[in-house]
């Protein structure tokens, strides 16, 4: 293994993993509830009443946060190789997977693992080694 | 109140998502190819989160309701079932294809990214498909974590 210390950015990584905390912090601590984005965007397509505005307004916060850090400097731009068949077969997965399994990399990674979750736990090591293969195959078996 | 601090933290956490540089599908790549030239950058991004994450839980779970009164929706099961972690990795697998996870694909969205927008819409219509087979399977209720 070789870490590519040109693209590693610990400090801008853990300033912003902060960020995604107090995120998390205020959601539960005020709310009450788990910050967990699949589950907040997907609870919208079997919407309750009451639940429709919170979790419309917290996606709204996530969609806008660009244009507010456009107000403070310029937004970096993404780099996004995938081609659109990969993207759509790759968000069909998402979709599908963060539901199946109650939760992405918010609610069973940064939530669960807070809260030291057995669930959360396993659900976060099923998705990660699936990413770390599913990388490696795409990357380094069919690519080579 | 609720609606304004649930928009208050969906920024804060898109905020997170581009400082951390995980709204860039290339970075959560580099991350997780292990075997190329290796980012750790996401390590960082999750202990960062974990460790005000950790805190804010404590305090969470020594309370029935929320600093606002509301009830405490804290997930109590402990079940390690078959479609939790099958999800889990059809969802990893999804994510090693493009590098974007459900936050920073809406970030991205956000940024006016034609490709986040067709992942999203796609990423909709996956959950969509869940709802529907979860409604013909009488009995078996969703849980969200």
């Amino acid at each position: 293994m070789t870490i590519d210390w040109s693209s590693f950015t610990p400090w801008h990584a853990a300033l912003g993993g902060v960020a995604i905390g107090i995120a998390a912090a205020m959601f539960i601590l005020l709310n009450g509830r788990v910050a967990g984005i699949s589950g907040i965007l997907g609870g919208l397509l079997r919407p309750v009443r009451a639940d429709i505005a919170w979790r419309v307004a917290f996606v709204a916060g996530l969609v806008a946060s660009p244009v507010v850090y456009a107000l403070f400097g310029a937004v970096p731009a993404p780099r996004i190789d995938a081609g659109y068949p990969a993207l759509i077969a790759a968000g069909l997965l998402v979709g599908v997977g963060t539901r199946y399994g109650s939760g992405c990399t918010s609610g069973h990674g940064v939530c669960g693992l807070s809260r030291l979750s057995p669930r959360s736990l396993a659900a976060t090591a099923a998705f990660m080694l699936a990413g770390f293969a599913t990388v490696f195959v795409a990357r380094h078996l069919l690519a080579a | 109140m609720v609606i304004f601090l649930s928009l208050l933290a969906g920024l804060v956490f898109g905020l997170g998502l581009i400082v951390s540089g995980m709204a860039n599908p290339a970075k959560v790549l580099g991350f997780l190819d292990l075997a190329g030239p290796w980012d750790p950058s996401l390590a960082f991004v999750m202990g960062g989160a974990i460790f005000v994450g950790a805190v804010a839980f404590a305090v969470a779970r020594r309370r029935t309701v929320s600093f606002l009164g509301l009830d405490m929706k804290l997930p109590s099961s402990n079940r390690l079932d078959p479609r939790l972690v099958v999800g889990s990795v059809v969802f990893g697998i999804g994510w090693g294809i493009a590098g974007f996870c459900p936050g920073p694909a809406l970030v991205a969205l956000g940024m006016g990214e034609a490709k986040a927008l067709v992942f999203v819409l796609a990423m909709l219509a996956g959950m969509g498909i869940f709802e529907a087979l979860e409604s013909r399977a009488t009995g078996r209720g969703a849980r969200s974590a």
